[in-house]
């Protein structure tokens, strides 16, 4: 198959494009070259339809992970990547007959901030879900669903907090952080967390296209099934780095507060950066969130190959090699 | 309405629909429904005024599903409530006949001035409300066959409407009512304070005060949404004539106009033969245990089942309709079954071979050769031997030695003296006496008399044991001091009677009827009553209440007669055999096995009191060569043996046979105790309440097992081999975790153990849902207990037990049992205790383990990532978090049974974000 990948110079979005190259014909779509070798770079943005349609034209699935990802920044531009992109790319994937889409979306299109413990892929919920973020993934996951057909067949999955080496999201925050002695834990760091490798994340989304015809129409949570007190994680991923686990403790509902009122002053003063806390990220890492994986993997006939303990260890080769290189 | 209600009690209004939106009650239910009132005669002319009733019924819903109803169950609500008590019945009914399974029609009536019925302005004492309903059922053309169902006041005029129609009637269900007021009791306080001069008016009609108290019975509480669904219709004092009427309807002496017809249900319903159910909330101020009991006494046949912690408003407590249509098809199904059996049961004996067993063995307990209880007491009663020895008697100094002669002659005079001061056959006596003569001397009494003995464990705590006695509801106490005095300060019911003669001031105090000593005294020189049959219930004994509240176990003579054929059996006591009777249950029996019994000096509700010195002077006592001990003891005596003398351990020497009954002992424990008796086979049987002696194995067997061990470790204690009349079957477990296989024996399987044995116990006492639950899957005709432990065979045929079934964590990877993790976390030099619990749904539990540090930590915390490593290595299944704290909670009882249950819901509390507080 001559398969599209939108938003392929990302982390997940390069793995995924990489993983693919054994079997079909990558292209790939985002503003800046994907880096992936092998395959054919469109570039332009998600928010224009001509950009979209000299991509779509002529491929037999889309792969869609271009998504503004951040914790703070413009509503309307989260508004207008996230469900403008996927509404103009799903009206492109009509134009031209594409038969197959994976839309990649996010746990937290569900998560209310309660703990979130043992439960399936519960239905987005744009209403309920925190940040413009969360949101608006939550209502472009609701377009694409609504969009399944039997010519388009679209399937959703949900990676849950996808880490591993060169990953800007979680690990380099952490790692940060933990570095200038800014990472506290929140609460006592006993929340269970389920996370995804990269690999696992890229191999899931992959089985995902393999298996779309047969699940399309359905959203799958993807993890490692592995859940783990949110102290261990982040300790296993300081460890990798060689920083010093976080040893200093906010009580978890100091820390909401905290991160309440730093987004509000981030949203009219934005900062270089991004928010340190905020609230989403302050539940996120006191209240437990795991998943039943059972039915993504019967459905998708998928395990993860990495273990939690493997990713370590690669993480930790990872900075090693930084560590030589520097 | 009377003259004691106001008049508002006396306007009349016409019968409306409910609103429709009421939580829980579909308004396609409702109906209104005009009937004439009859002159009082039964199936007599209806000319009298015509009266319009609000109903709920799905009557109208089955016929345009098409379905055609088994039958119809009409349901009668009390005061102050409404139909609107039965709406879950009424949708779980009709959802089940959508389903397919059998179509029962529900009616459930307002009765007339209650609820969105008429308010007909004219008082309707009981005969009235009877007639009402005879009426009623007549106007809509009512046919059988109909199952009655009520509550309350409501559960009165339902069963006088069950009296009256004998043709209709297939079954009688009943929630918290009552059918007669003892004149020796006084009727409850709540009644007796709305029923007060210048009260009732103000309390019933004129404020809602009556109706409020009612709704806030609730355990938990009620939604406030549902509260004001049932003060809907009596929002003002016009709409509440009814719930004073009822009130003052309530026949508080025999005077009252209602007494001659509540006197006629009575008595008549003792004549009802069909199959009747009654469910109880025990926490109900006003129909508590004492009106249970009374309506047992009047129906010996019903199916009973008391939800513990629920209470008058048991219908919003409990899942009650699940309940009642459970039963209702169980009741088809018995009929069906019934039909079948008489037709082919040789065929299906035919059929099923692979349940084939020994002959003679499934016979076992339809012909009982074996001796009664009493048996040696008889045939020795000439001996000047030993028959027991106390070795700190309550009263003076020890040791205290009983010949056979003695006891022999006590029991039957004070058999003789209970029965004449009014202790008969089937009453029930609650034993509150501490292990020792007293206590043997009265049990065979009450056997012999053939009265039923109900024990509960002080190790219960007051709680539990209040619990328990309330539950049984004995007639007659027989105890020490400190049981006394919690059965009066706790209102324990039954006549008191104690063991020693207390001054008349304390007796008085104590509500004390008579001392043991008087009843001896009553009982010389007279004839001892005929003997009970062997198929009477003989015991109540009460579970250690470690998983769940307390259940009573009920056992027949024969059943207890087979308990003692089992132990004789299986360890060679005899008559002439020295016995040490440290373990509660079997130290009851020595005398029915012939035995020469010793209570050593021990505070029996701790058995961890028990010192080696203690149990040498006991086995130097009676030259023992026996020994039964709880594992709790076991523990201790290892503990204190430094202090055995060279005497000591010689009189220990001559032990044959060493038993520590009541959990598995580990095998370094066994191997400790051994060692003090050198020449004993030490054994460590399988059994529970329910089931005394299920298996059997001894140290030299599990050191041969532990060697057949493979790699992935034990998986569980090897508890041997059944015992000889002992069948045991695994029920596989499914992926969620529940045991749904069929009964095997094959190796390898993880299941709950499920057991059968002519000493097995009969039923549960007043738990018929549990009863129910505890049978199922069971072969037809035959006594089974399904134990509620997992385990599995080897290869040899031994039961490997691993663990209590809801502690079984169903992981996504397939179920794991407990027991097999935490030997694997023991082998940590660091932990010293371990236990691992699933938390999560269900299929996807995620395994937490929990770990007992040496030393001991000094809070709860998550392991160091030095540990969680250890105990992530020592197993296969993936652990998610490793949590250390101080200590394990355990069991009071037995000291050694882990609460998982308690520390699932505890590390759920922890891993989802909550405070690290101890469990």
């Amino acid at each position: 198959m001559r398969v599209l990948v939108t938003g392929a110079s990302g982390l997940l979005g390069s793995a995924v494009a990489e993983i693919l190259q054994a079997g079909h014909e990558v292209r790939t779509f985002q503003r800046r070259p994907s880096g992936v070798r092998g395959a054919t770079d469109f570039l332009g943005s998600i928010t224009n339809p001509a950009d979209i349609a000299l991509a779509v034209d002529g491929v037999d699935a889309i792969v869609h992970l271009a998504a503004k990802v951040s914790l703070a920044g413009d509503p309307a531009d989260f508004e207008a990547v996230n469900v403008g992109g996927t509404r103009a790319l799903i009206a492109a994937a009509r134009g031209f007959g594409v038969p197959r889409m994976v839309f990649v979306s996010s746990p937290s299109v569900a998560h209310a901030g309660s703990s979130i413990v043992g439960d399936d892929a519960l239905p987005a919920d744009p209403a309920h879900a925190r940040g413009d973020y969360a949101r608006t993934k939550a209502a472009a996951e609701l377009l694409a669903l609504a969009a399944d057909s039997p010519e388009l067949r679209i399937v959703v999955v949900r990676p849950h907090l996808v880490w591993g080496p060169g990953d800007t999201q979680l690990v380099e925050r952490v790692v940060d952080r933990a570095r200038s002695g800014r990472l506290p834990l929140l609460g006592h760091g006993a929340g269970l967390i389920d996370t995804i490798y990269i690999d696992n994340a890229a191999s899931g989304i992959a089985a995902a296209l393999d298996r779309v015809d047969a699940v399309h129409g359905n959203a799958y949570v993807l993890t490692n099934g592995e859940p783990r007190p949110v102290a261990e994680l982040l300790a296993g991923i300081c460890a990798a780095a060689g920083v010093a686990a976080p040893a200093w403790r906010v009580p978890a509902v100091v820390a909401r507060a905290a991160g309440s009122a730093i987004e509000a002053v981030w949203r009219v003063a934005p900062g270089a950066d991004e928010p340190p806390m905020t609230r989403f990220l302050a539940e996120q890492l006191s209240t437990a969130h795991w998943f039943d994986q059972r039915r993504t993997r019967d459905d998708l006939q998928w395990v993860p190959a990495v273990s939690l303990d493997e990713g370590f260890r690669r993480l930790a080769a990872h900075y090693a090699a930084e560590g030589l290189s520097l | 309405m009377t003259s004691r209600l106001p008049r508002a009690a006396t306007v009349p209004a016409p019968a409306t629909l409910p609103p429709s939106d009421l939580p829980g009650l579909d308004p396609a239910f409702s109906r209104l429904i005009d009937v004439h009132e009859s002159d009082g005669v039964i199936g007599g002319a209806q000319d009298g005024a015509p009266r319009t009733w609000h109903v709920l019924d799905n009557g109208p819903r089955l016929a345009q599903l098409g379905v055609t109803p088994v039958g119809t169950i009409l349901c009668v609500h009390g005061n102050p409530t409404w139909s609107y008590l039965w709406r879950s019945l009424v949708s779980q009914a009709t959802d089940a006949a959508l389903d397919g399974k059998p179509a029962w029609r529900v009616i459930a009536v307002d009765q007339l001035d209650m609820g969105f019925s008429e308010r007909t302005g004219v008082a309707r004492p009981l005969a009235r409300r009877v007639r009402d309903l005879d009426d009623f059922t007549t106007a809509i053309g009512l046919d059988g066959p109909v199952v009655t169902l009520g509550h309350d006041w409501g559960g009165v005029v339902s069963m006088g409407w069950a009296v009256n129609h004998p043709d209709l009637l297939s079954g009688v269900m009943m929630l918290n009512t009552a059918i007669h007021q003892p004149e020796s009791s006084p009727i409850p306080a709540p009644l007796r304070l709305a029923l007060g001069p210048g009260i009732l008016g103000r309390a019933t009609v004129a404020t809602p005060a009556f109706l409020e108290t009612t709704l806030a019975l609730a355990h938990p509480p009620l939604a406030s949404d549902v509260k004001n669904a049932y003060r809907a219709p009596y929002r003002t004092a016009e709409r509440r004539g009814g719930i004073g009427g009822f009130v003052a309807d309530i026949p508080v002496d025999a005077a009252h106009e209602s007494t001659p017809e509540l006197d006629r249900i009575a008595s008549e319903l003792t004549r009802l033969t069909v199959p009747t159910l009654m469910l109880w909330g025990p926490r109900d101020p006003i129909f508590g245990d004492r009106y249970l009991d009374d309506l047992v006494d009047r129906m010996p046949h019903a199916d009973v089942h008391r939800f513990e912690g629920a209470g008058h408003l048991i219908a919003e407590d409990v899942d009650y309709a699940s309940s009642v249509l459970t039963w209702l098809a169980d009741q088809a199904g018995l009929e069906s079954l019934e039909a079948l059996a008489s037709l082919e049961s040789f065929d299906a004996a035919a059929e099923h071979p692979e349940v084939g067993v020994a002959p003679g063995l499934l016979l076992g307990d339809a012909a009982p050769a074996r001796n009664r209880l009493w048996h040696y007491l008889d045939e020795l009663r000439d001996s000047d031997e030993t028959a027991l020895i106390e070795m700190v008697p309550a009263q003076g100094a020890g040791p205290r030695v009983v010949s056979w002669k003695l006891l022999s002659k006590r029991v039957n005079q004070i058999a003789a003296g209970l029965n004449r001061i009014g202790v008969k056959k089937g009453d029930r006596v609650s034993l509150l006496i501490q292990p020792g003569a007293d206590l043997t001397a009265v049990l065979y009494a009450c056997l012999r008399l053939g009265a039923i003995v109900v024990i509960a464990d002080a190790g219960l705590g007051l709680r539990g044991l209040t619990r328990a006695v309330r539950g049984a509801w004995p007639d007659h106490v027989i105890g020490q001091l400190p049981g006394l005095v919690a059965a009066r300060a706790l209102g324990w019911p039954g006549q008191k009677i104690s063991t020693v003669r207390y001054p008349a001031s304390t007796g008085a105090a104590l509500g004390l009827s008579h001392a043991l000593a008087d009843i001896v005294e009553l009982g010389v020189d007279q004839a001892l009553p005929e003997e009970p049959a062997a198929t009477d219930v003989a015991a109540v004994l009460f579970t250690s209440g470690s998983t769940g509240p307390a259940k009573g176990v009920v056992y027949t003579h024969d059943q207890l007669s087979a308990i003692v054929e089992a132990l004789s059996g299986q360890y060679g006591v005899g008559v002439g055999t020295g016995l040490v009777a440290g373990f509660a249950p079997f130290a009851l029996l020595g005398p029915a096995l012939g035995a020469r019994s010793v209570t050593p000096d021990m505070n029996v509700t701790s058995p961890k009191t028990l010192t080696a010195s203690a149990v040498a002077a006991a086995v130097a006592a009676v030259e023992a060569t026996v020994v039964f001990l709880s594992p709790a003891a076991v523990a201790n005596v290892v503990a204190t043996s430094a202090a055995l003398t060279d005497l000591d351990r010689s009189a220990l020497a001559g032990v044959q046979d060493f038993l520590s009954a009541g959990a598995p002992v580990s095998e370094p424990l066994l191997t400790a105790i051994a060692a003090l008796m050198p020449n004993a086979s030490a054994h460590t049987p399988y059994g529970m309440t329910e089931g005394l002696l299920m298996t059997d194995i001894t140290l030299e067997g599990i050191r041969e097992a532990a060697l057949a061990v493979d790699a992935d470790g034990p998986g569980g204690v090897c508890v041997g081999l059944p015992t000889a009349t002992t069948r045991v079957r695994i029920s596989a477990l499914n992926a969620s975790a529940e045991a749904t296989g069929e009964l095997s024996t094959e190796p390898g399987i993880t299941g709950e153990i499920v057991v059968s044995a002519p000493h097995l116990k009969d039923h549960y006492d007043r738990l018929w849902r549990t009863d129910r639950a505890s049978r199922i899957g069971a072969i037809a005709g035959e006594r089974w207990h399904r134990t509620g432990d997992v385990g599995h065979f080897d290869a040899a045929g031994r039961l490997w037990v691993e663990g209590r079934l809801p502690h079984v964590i169903a992981a996504p990877t397939g179920v794991v049992t407990p027991v097999g993790l935490e030997l694997s976390f023991e082998k940590i030099p660091t932990v010293s205790r371990a236990a691992a619990v699933g938390i999560g749904p269900a299929g996807t539990q995620a395994i937490v383990a929990i770990i007992e540090t040496q030393p001991p930590a000094r809070r709860v915390s998550l392991a160091s990532p030095e540990l969680a490593a250890s105990v992530r290595a020592s197993v296969s299944q993936p652990v998610a978090a490793v949590i250390v704290l101080p200590h394990l909670p355990t069991d009071i009882r037995h000291n050694s049974k882990i609460d998982r249950t308690k520390l699932s819901l505890w590390a759920a509390r922890i891993l989802g974000g909550g405070r690290m507080v101890r469990p």
